[in-house]
């Protein structure tokens, strides 16, 4: 668990380091309406928005927190919590939702136990549902991190999420 | 194209295609090629619209011809350069021949008009060189070196052609409001953000025929007298993204971007702006919102965009497939456009073709086709073994249409008549096995989610009709639920804003038109007569089909199957939570639901 957690890292800044933010601040300068562009690379940077980096961004950039907070919950996209290792967005526009895109969430969500929208306590996997990801033809479809599966059952999704339960990513350790 | 002797070798290279495993081929044939054994060489293109048999690759021959091959995997790579080498076609992966263009499946392109889609899957879209020496650029160089804007905005009007984003008003009226507005900065802005579930039309276009939607917009921008642009695209389409940023590169490098472009005094910017995942922005005002940093809320109308849009000045906003168009119009003229398509709607209309049709994929007809002739002579019908029930269109905003309105024409006031709309694309078939009911709620879920929150009976109307949906849903209906998501779906149609909340309503108003037998079925009888609502089913096992494996009682979380070894298995219907993982795992497909 340990190393998961220092995977994290590795990827994300951690927030207290608000280094990452100043160079993002810089990049946009005093763009007027650049506030979701912002939030999108400080989502990049850090894998979420902490308070505590909307609370510097605001003052940095000018804005009230209250502006930062309305569009960072206002827009899908924008996460206030961190995400674990491998995101498994389970795509859920029509096509699939009558190919049984339902049946495929409820079985991930009973394998990983955890249901739409939260992380795996060890920090594993992240459980999302999206609208369409415009691969109908695939349906019903599920992707891992940048990885398409396509053309699921509920009952091979187990053995696909089995296949990242057991390396941590790319990197070693 | 293949004039150098050599075998020409076109991989469909678009989301759909790289979903279905087209990376792994692509380095398959890379590898292959490398070794110097066969005479041919490798392009890649957008979508070609055969999303149902990708992986798909073109050969083209020396001689000019070619064959389409489908559900390529990495391990049929050598085994299809060999037979390409060799002379042979290896019939069984064959999608379509241009010596013989109808036969097999090749009728799915045989059967379309492509205008919008004149170069996707043709034409490499990382390369601006391919699309010039396909026309690119002349329609665009033409309009700034030799048209004045009014002749422009006249022959777009000439055209006939109607926003494809969905509402379908006449684009040559709105550049005339644009251009008539006073302002000392006007802007342009391409919609990209292709919220509806079900419709990948723009993206497939921004994948393979970016340039075709900047030629559009260089164009709609000097017509209307913008200088600056933006196209705001969804952060979901990242290959859609990456290619317009190359296209855009280029551009600048070409000229056909910044001052002075072709040559002439006129200046010309576009800039790129990622939607963050909001479907209402496809709304023009909250779109505008949305450029401008905010949260993304509609605004009441007047005053239009066209007075005051962005930063309160005169903006124009496009759909993509609208200005993909554009060029094409300008190049051929706008009365050619207007010779294909109906009287009131002009020209071509690109679909969405998905859902349990055997053909999905991009289907562009002429404007006058019947449902039935693009569902049926394109899409190739309903997937074996079962009967068509239903064809969804326009999204969330839209509505679902039984067999009996298959002869309807695809036109907007045509389909505004029956209570769905043309909507930007999307066409979902369903078929026995779909719920009307349960797609209704479906749909009202996701408008539900996706309403902004300002108008209140968007906001808790939409919530109290997924309430009753989903209460029918879960076999506790009653019979006043049908009047009741009536005067609800009235008032939320009358006291919306925005088209989000004003359309809302649309699928379950005509799910209860024209599939009212099933809600009496839901709400009645307590069935669910396609076996898709888990409170209202039963699960059984046809024990002449069982062959006793027991893959069924192995996986039943509950343990409610039961049975001997080798012999017909039987689920206890009090015990079984009909979560339906029998039913995918059954090798037999002994199981089913009633």
């Amino acid at each position: 668990m340990n190393d998961a957690a220092c995977e994290c890292k590795q990827r994300f800044a951690d927030p207290d380091d608000l280094a990452p933010l100043e160079v993002i601040l810089e990049r946009y300068g005093g763009e007027k309406g650049a506030l979701i562009p912002l939030l999108q690379d400080v989502q990049d940077a850090y894998g979420y928005l902490h308070e505590k980096v909307m609370r510097a961004l605001a003052k940095g950039a000018g804005y009230q927190l209250s502006q930062v907070y309305g569009v960072a919950t206002f827009y899908t996209q924008f996460r206030l919590e961190p995400i674990g290792e491998h995101l498994v967005r389970v795509c859920h526009g029509t096509a699939c939702h009558v190919a049984g895109a339902e049946l495929i969430s409820e079985e991930i969500s009973n394998f990983l136990g955890i249901k739409d929208g939260q992380t795996t306590p060890d920090m594993k996997f992240t459980l999302e549902s999206v609208m369409c990801v415009g691969a109908c033809s695939l349906s019903p479809i599920m992707i891992v991190d940048e990885d398409t599966h396509g053309k699921l059952k509920p009952a091979n999704v187990r053995k696909v999420i089995k296949r990242y339960q057991g390396n941590s990513g790319e990197t070693e350790e | 194209m293949s004039g150098n002797g050599k075998t020409k070798l076109v991989l469909g290279y678009g989301t759909c295609g790289i979903a279905a495993g087209a990376t792994a081929v692509k380095d398959a044939l890379e590898s292959e090629l490398a070794t110097g054994k066969y005479d041919a060489y490798l392009d890649i293109a957008g979508c070609m619209g055969f999303c149902f048999r990708e992986p798909v690759v073109e050969v083209t021959g020396p001689d000019g011809r070619s064959i389409i091959y489908g559900d390529l995997t990495p391990k049929r790579v050598s085994q299809l350069l060999e037979a390409v080498a060799g002379g042979e076609v290896i019939e069984d992966w064959v999608v379509r021949r241009s010596d013989d263009p109808d036969a097999g499946e090749g009728d799915f392109l045989s059967n379309q008009h492509r205008i919008v889609l004149r170069n996707c899957g043709n034409i490499n879209p990382e390369s601006i060189e391919e699309y010039i020496s396909a026309g690119g650029y002349d329609a665009a160089r033409k309009a700034l070196t030799s048209m004045a804007p009014e002749e422009l905005i006249d022959e777009v009007g000439k055209s006939g052609i109607r926003g494809r984003g969905g509402a379908g008003f006449p684009t040559g009226t709105k550049w005339g409001f644009a251009r008539k507005a006073r302002g000392d900065q006007k802007y342009l802005v391409c919609n990209a953000d292709e919220g509806d579930p079900g419709a990948f039309m723009d993206r497939s276009v921004l994948e393979g025929d970016p340039h075709a939607v900047i030629e559009g917009m260089i164009i709609a921008g000097y017509a209307i007298g913008a200088t600056q642009s933006y196209i705001y695209c969804r952060a979901e389409y990242p290959l859609a993204l990456k290619r317009l940023d190359i296209a855009i590169a280029a551009c600048h490098e070409w000229g056909f971007l910044g001052k002075n472009i072709f040559g002439s005094d006129w200046d010309f910017e576009i800039k790129i702006k990622k939607g963050a995942g909001a479907f209402v922005c496809g709304e023009e005002t909250a779109l505008i919102a949305s450029i401008e940093g905010k949260r993304g809320m509609p605004r009441p109308r007047p005053p239009f965009p066209a007075n005051e849009g962005l930063w309160g000045k005169p903006t124009n906003i496009n759909n993509v497939e609208t200005l993909a168009a554009i060029p094409w119009i300008i190049a051929n003229g706008g009365d050619k456009y207007a010779g294909v398509g109906t009287e009131k709607s002009k020209g071509t209309k690109v679909f969405c073709l998905a859902g349990k049709v055997r053909r999905s994929g991009l289907a562009e007809v002429p404007m006058g086709y019947t449902l039935r002739q693009v569902i049926f002579d394109v899409g190739g019908g309903v997937q074996a073994g079962k009967e068509f029930k239903a064809v969804q269109m326009g999204g969330p905003s839209g509505g679902c249409l039984p067999a009996s309105l298959l002869d309807t024409l695809v036109d907007y006031d045509a389909i505004t008549a029956t209570g769905a709309i043309m909507g930007s694309g999307g066409m979902i078939v369903a078929d026995s096995s779909t719920c009307m009911v349960d797609l209704a709620r479906y749909f009202l879920s996701f408008t539900q989610e996706e309403s902004c929150g300002k108008c209140v009976p968007c906001r808790i109307g939409t919530k109290r009709m997924l309430e009753i949906l989903a209460r029918i849903c879960a076999g506790e209906g009653e019979p006043e639920d049908l009047e009741r998501l009536e005067i609800l779906a009235a008032d939320i149609k009358a006291g919306s804003l925005c088209a989000l909340g004003g359309t809302a309503p649309n699928p379950v108003l005509t799910t209860i038109k024209y599939f009212r037998n099933e809600y009496e079925d839901h709400i009645l009888h307590r069935k669910c007569t396609a076996g898709v609502c888990p409170a209202l089913i039963t699960l059984r096992i046809q024990e002449d089909i069982c062959t006793g494996c027991g893959a069924c009682a192995k996986i039943c979380p509950v343990e409610a199957i039961s049975g001997e070894k080798k012999m017909p298995h039987s689920i206890d219907a009090d015990v079984c939570i009909r979560c339906k993982l029998c039913l995918s795992r059954c090798p037999e497909e002994a199981i089913y639901a009633e």
